[in-house]
């Protein structure tokens, strides 16, 4: 099939899965509010420019899956403080360079000349520490499912080859525990969820049947293309209005029910769970990774432990909080689109490429009219 | 803004944008800088213009090039947006202690060759060298000067509603190839850097439509910068069509694995014109016809509506803004 014919058959197929979905939310009283978990999905859909063809009846709102977003005030500082330090430096993934800490973030810290590497991979990092070896080279371990096998193998590699200078600044989260916490809290009024593939490729799919099964809500792991997200969409739609509730997955050519069983060993061999504190939600049960003991000489939080003084709540005003609960649309922020802009951001969901204020302002507020 | 100079300052969005708008042109402003184009044009006489650039890139070579091959590319391409043929070049170099010659002597090849194929003379040139530590082996300045071609006149305000915009070919090679050099992503060898001296091709597209109104080669930013910064000095709107858009399938991949996209990506041998729509086709047709120009193509339309905005169709046919980068491209987490 060559590309044209390809690209039509796309197009045709996506037409048709909105028509259903039009079809089958036409004269709801109430939309429907769907949420996607994942930072890279609520990317995609504005990229694709899905939201204004869904019907009034479909709202899409944005959950905690934006990595940098998630991170707390306290762990920036942590951060921006061993930047500061002669014999450290940080590695880190780009995205955590403008996070504002609580009066300053790392790209603030680079320029006073503290030694930031921005690397894609935490083997980037052990790799960075193998070339100087007088140095102590700490990676900030953030992200969820998807990034925490490598961050496992970078830390049992270390081991293997006796690097004693390579270390992990952890907070590490798991999504489920969060969604979880997301449903306990009253004012949650969601019907359905559209499941983190990416993360789904580690966990599995069955990881998330909780929701069906204690919650009565329906969830489907989607992949990332226009057409898989709609197919995701159309699935939801599809049980909310049948009034059924199960676990799909629309992602099937690399989720797997049981999840990646290797990365899972791997991930259980060096960490072990423990209560994490997340921006917005407060602490969650369960919801965070730490060293096991065996490892925790890799954890530079303990090899050299800070005297800060706790975070301060923010003045600024900033809601990234509500916004990542879904509670609130980024527009609704008094902040958003004024004080805080993608060059001057008051708050980490402007910051991050996959935050959701970041893409509510870059793809034009939310449901963007042309003209 | 910021009290100090950060990197992001330097990768061609809007932070780059407040660099010179806050700090640059207040102190440095004067008419013919304040039109703000790729390069200066003169009146001495002869109507020349006039460019400069730096050329700072890790790794200093690279699959299609070097920093030798882009600074000469570069600075050739700037004054070829003007519609001006490019005579003459400096070079100005900035070396670091313990630099091997071989390596400068590899640099400098690189640069002779660029300038004979793109028929440019170096004819001043300077030299540098900063202590270990001060530098990043070595950074290139290059200024250069043309004529403008009789008959032609290049400028942003000169762009109108009802024009089509025209790209010369595969967007994102360069930065696709610099990036995976730099992280050691395996591409395949039929993508490399883009690297080019476009002043044949645009001879040939002025020769052909002397109405072209406007070019700018997409470089720092890409394709979103450039025509964000061309939106909002003609005052229209930009639409461009997603399924127009000149992507190879390598190059979407490496978007993919690390959450950029390629209207972001840095080209350094394309150039986007805007024609009148009645011109297109014979301007694609000589575009075609040059070997920097085979996979040119229109990608979307200048509008009354949303001025100095940039917004595409997607394919799934929503509108969605393009929006202007506001820092360094860097990787997603997950």
């Amino acid at each position: 099939m060559n590309e044209k014919t390809a690209q039509a058959k796309e197009r045709e197929l996506s037409a048709r899965l909105l028509e259903e979905i039009k079809r089958l939310t036409a004269g709801r009283k109430q939309p429907m509010r769907l949420m996607e978990v994942c930072g890279t999905h609520t990317v995609s859909i504005f990229r694709a420019g899905l939201r204004q063809l869904l019907p009034p009846e479909v709202e899409l709102v944005s959950g905690p899956g934006c990595p940098v977003c998630v991170t707390p005030d306290g762990y920036m500082d942590e951060a921006i403080a061993y930047a500061g330090m002669e014999d450290v430096i940080v590695a880190t993934f780009g995205d955590m360079l403008k996070v504002p800490g609580t009066s300053s973030s790392l790209a603030e810290a680079a320029a006073r000349g503290g030694d930031v590497r921005i690397v894609y991979s935490p083997l980037d990092a052990l790799a960075i520490a193998k070339e100087n070896t007088g140095k102590k080279v700490v990676f900030l371990a953030v992200g969820f499912e998807t990034t925490a096998p490598t961050a496992a193998a970078a830390v049992l590699t270390a081991e293997r080859e006796n690097v004693g200078n390579f270390f992990l600044l952890p907070a590490q989260k798991l999504v489920p525990p969060a969604i979880g916490a997301l449903l306990s809290d009253e004012d949650a009024r969601i019907d359905g969820f559209l499941l983190p593939g990416h993360v789904a490729v580690v966990t599995g799919s069955e990881k998330f049947s909780f929701l069906a099964e204690e919650y009565y809500l329906p969830g489907v792991v989607a992949g990332f293309s226009p057409t898989e997200l709609l197919r995701g969409i159309y699935r939801l739609v599809r049980q909310v209005t049948a009034g059924e509730a199960h676990i799909e997955n629309e992602y099937k050519s690399v989720v797997r029910p049981e999840g990646n069983p290797a990365a899972q060993k791997m991930m259980d061999r060096i960490y072990e769970t423990c209560a994490a504190e997340w921006r917005g939600l407060g602490e969650i049960p369960d919801s965070g990774l730490r060293l096991r003991d065996e490892y925790s000489r890799f954890d530079f939080s303990a090899a050299r432990p800070l005297d800060l003084p706790p975070a301060p709540p923010k003045k600024s005003g900033c809601r990234c909080g509500e916004v990542l609960q879904g509670k609130i649309l980024p527009k609704e922020c008094r902040l958003f689109g004024t004080a805080c802009m993608p060059e001057h951001a008051a708050g980490p969901c402007m910051v991050s490429a996959e935050g959701v204020c970041a893409a509510w302002y870059k793809y034009g507020g939310g449901i963007f009219q042309y003209g | 803004m910021d009290e100090t100079i950060q990197l992001a300052h330097g990768a061609g969005g809007r932070m780059s944008a407040l660099l010179t708008e806050k700090v640059l042109r207040p102190i440095l402003g004067n008419p013919i800088l304040d039109r703000m184009h790729d390069g200066a044009t003169l009146d001495m006489g002869e109507k020349i213009a006039f460019t400069t650039d730096s050329y700072v890139v890790a790794p200093r070579f690279f699959p299609g090039g070097s920093i030798g091959r882009l600074a000469v590319c570069g600075t050739v391409n700037d004054l070829a947006m003007t519609g001006a043929e490019a005579k003459y070049l400096s070079l100005s170099l900035i070396l670091e202690e313990g630099l091997a010659v071989e390596e400068l002597r590899r640099v400098l090849r690189d640069v002779r060759a660029a300038a004979d194929e793109a028929g440019v003379a170096i004819v001043t040139g300077d030299t540098k060298v900063v202590g270990h530590g001060a530098g990043d082996g070595i950074y290139i300045n290059t200024a250069g000067v043309g004529e403008i071609i009789a008959g032609v006149d290049i400028a942003p305000q000169n762009i109108r509603p009802g024009m089509d915009v025209v790209v010369s070919g595969f967007l994102g090679d360069h930065a696709a190839t610099i990036t995976a050099a730099r992280h050691g992503l395996k591409l395949p060898e039929t993508i490399q850097s883009d690297a080019a001296p476009l002043n044949g091709l645009v001879k040939e597209m002025l020769h052909a439509v002397p109405e072209v109104a406007c070019m700018r080669d997409p470089t720092r930013g890409g394709v979103a910068a450039s025509l964000n910064e061309l939106a909002a000095q003609s005052g229209t709107g930009i639409l461009l069509d997603e399924e127009l858009l000149p992507v190879r399938p390598e190059v979407e991949g490496v978007c993919e694995l690390l959450g950029f996209e390629p209207l972001y990506l840095a080209n350094e041998g394309k150039l986007l014109a805007f024609v009148p729509a009645e011109k297109t086709d014979a301007l694609l047709d000589v575009m075609h016809a040059h070997r920097y120009g085979k996979e040119a193509r229109r990608i979307g339309t200048v509008t009354e509506k949303a001025p100095g905005q940039v917004a595409m169709k997607t394919a799934l046919g929503g509108v969605r803004i393009v929006d202007m980068p506001t820092g360094s491209l860097v990787p997603r987490i997950c």
